[in-house]
């Protein structure tokens, strides 16, 4: 069982990380606040509490490895990044801009950043690629991927998840980020893709399903991931699109949407409103 | 280097890959269930930890080999030229060259040389598609002991690079004893009337073309442009200067192939006349054999000459 402080103190990070999506998405600009959102807790745990890091040498050969397959969700990457210090937070508000340093999409300019990725259903393969140098190395490092559930519609996921268990790949973990929503609807009705849990199974890997805004739950599943030998272990994350921004939540326009001056208000009075509840508790 | 007695491209390949494999053990070789045909079979055999059969799924092959790559291994990524270039182009450009990795991908049986298969696994555009990458090394050697030449370098060559290999054992016309290195002309023969560049299958046919323009008095300059990219732009205009006309013949489509790349080289130059020999933009077809197919679209040493008149008149 994980500390009570240790999850407080994770839940206290995916707010910080979730106050840093605000600036870089900003007032007037389109950005992936939805799919970014859903995977605050997931990315402040790999980040801040599970995974190997050292941002003052980001190719650290020691280092654990995040891939996020789901590219267009980088803010919440950047956010975890920034905070670690890889780079000035002041990098946060030139986001997706000639004159700051940010991609639009993954790009290994960035410190910090493992791959290129955003051409979605790349990240498992190259994850996989990752996983077998570490192992013909005998490194200990463990890699984990990031896809979302509407992404699992490109069918190089299926080759990579066959490939993972074809050649008994068990320092890899991979999450989907199931916010049911995708760019342009909900994804069942977009490309519903049904029990995603029993095709991964079905592809022969250890399956674990979790609420993915549970910090308790994530570590839980990270940890059981590291006991299971000879096949590759995918967490099915359960999540909410726009998490933490009412209005954002559960909603498609958000998935790469505009926020007003009104909204960003908003936004950023009830991230405020969470914080203190946070503390009082 | 490996001493060589073959003259099929793709068993000099799979034996410099072997020699490679020998020498760093940081080498990985992957294939889609073609590895007899490409001839990573001989890696496979002496290191069967450091080769990855990936089953018939060059997309996750290639995304595959870019992580070997981010990790710190050299993938060599094996499959038919059709579908390294084709099936995989959008793993290659995003995977591997935007972040401009250490990948070498052979794309085997190339060109027409799978002349039995037909159109799908002809591969008429990979020459097009590759040099269009940004970070993309493309490769198209003409005979065995310039794919030996070429594996020797490779190491050297930072970024991707795209190896075109012939399926078919093809004449040597490459000076055995001559250093390689990549982004060179090569001037095979020497000539005052007309240039003619070629690489791969074309090369042994521009010169037997030269051959027979020198019984009828006109000398032409043969040119092995094996590197198409990085081209070397200071090298097509040198050879390029003095002739009167330009000749350009490649076992791929005209559509931004080769030629396309020697008229881009030659944009700030006056220059003569140019033809192109090469596929005109269509797909292929089954044929019985290599050479009669190399027939069907004008791929000959006869269709060289006639070009060459053609430039000069």
């Amino acid at each position: 069982m994980t500390a009570q402080s240790t999850i407080k103190s994770l839940e206290k990070t995916a707010l910080r990380l979730r106050f840093n999506l605000l600036e870089m998405v900003g007032i007037g600009k389109a950005g992936h606040l939805g799919g970014s959102s859903s995977l605050a807790e997931i990315v402040a745990v790999l980040y801040f509490h599970k995974m190997k890091v050292n941002k003052a040498d980001p190719r650290d050969p020691s280092r654990d490895l995040f891939l996020l397959s789901k590219g267009h969700a980088v803010l919440i990457q950047y956010a975890a990044l920034g905070e670690l210090g890889y780079f000035p937070k002041t990098e946060f508000a030139k986001v997706k801009t000639l004159a700051g340093a940010l991609q639009g999409h993954p790009d290994m300019q960035t410190p910090g950043i493992e791959a290129v990725t955003g051409s979605l259903g790349q990240g498992l393969s190259i994850g996989v690629g990752m996983a077998l140098a570490l192992r013909l190395d005998g490194r200990p490092n463990r890699v984990h991927v990031v896809m979302g559930d509407g992404e699992l519609s490109e069918g190089q996921i299926w080759e990579a998840a066959m490939a993972a268990w074809k050649f008994k790949v068990d320092n890899l973990v991979a999450f989907v980020d199931c916010n049911r929503i995708q760019a342009t609807g909900p994804t069942c009705e977009i490309f519903d893709i049904p029990d995603i849990a029993k095709k991964w199974d079905a592809f022969g890997w250890k399956v674990i399903e979790i609420d993915g805004h549970n910090v308790g739950q994530i570590i839980g599943a990270l940890e059981e991931a590291e006991t299971v030998k000879g096949r590759p272990t995918v967490i099915i994350a359960h999540t909410v699109k726009g998490k933490g921004f009412s209005f954002a939540e559960n909603n498609a326009a958000f998935h790469n949407g505009i926020l007003t001056e009104e909204l960003f208000a908003r936004a950023k009075a009830e991230l405020q409103a969470q914080a203190e509840a946070l503390d009082k508790n | 280097m490996i001493s060589l007695s073959t003259k099929s491209l793709r068993e000099a390949y799979g034996l410099s890959l072997l020699e490679l494999a020998r020498r760093d053990r940081n080498i990985v070789a992957l294939d889609a269930d073609l590895s007899k045909s490409t001839r990573t079979v001989l890696l496979q055999d002496e290191f069967p930890e450091r080769f990855f059969e990936m089953g018939i799924a060059e997309q996750n092959m290639a995304s595959t080999a870019a992580g070997f790559a981010l990790a710190g291994k050299i993938p060599f990524m094996n499959t038919f030229a059709v579908f390294a270039a084709g099936r995989a182009f959008d793993q290659l450009r995003n995977s591997i060259c935007i972040p401009n990795l250490k990948v070498r991908i052979c794309g085997s049986s190339a060109g027409l040389s799978d002349f039995g298969d037909g159109k799908t696994h002809q591969s008429v555009e990979d020459i097009a598609t590759m040099r269009s990458l940004p970070h993309m090394t493309v490769l198209a050697p003409a005979d065995a002991v310039e794919v030996v030449k070429m594996m020797e370098k490779m190491p050297e060559i930072d970024g991707p690079v795209y190896i075109r290999i012939n399926r078919n054992d093809l004449p040597p016309v490459t000076p055995e004893k001559e250093p390689w290195s990549p982004g060179k002309v090569w001037t095979l023969r020497e000539g005052k009337d007309a240039a003619v560049f070629a690489n791969g299958v074309m090369v042994s046919r521009a010169l037997a073309a030269a051959e027979m323009l020198a019984g009828e008095g006109i000398q032409v300059r043969v040119l092995n442009l094996s590197t198409i990219k990085p081209l070397d732009r200071a090298g097509v205009i040198a050879a390029a200067r003095g002739v009167r006309g330009i000749v350009t013949a490649e076992e791929g489509t005209i559509v931004g192939g080769m030629g396309s790349a020697v008229l881009e080289a030659l944009r700030t130059e006056r220059h003569g006349p140019v033809e192109f020999v090469g596929i005109p933009d269509v797909f292929g077809v089954s044929a019985k054999n290599y050479d009669d197919l190399l027939e069907r679209y004008g791929l000959t040493a006869a269709a060289i000459r006639d070009a060459v008149k053609s430039v000069l008149q």
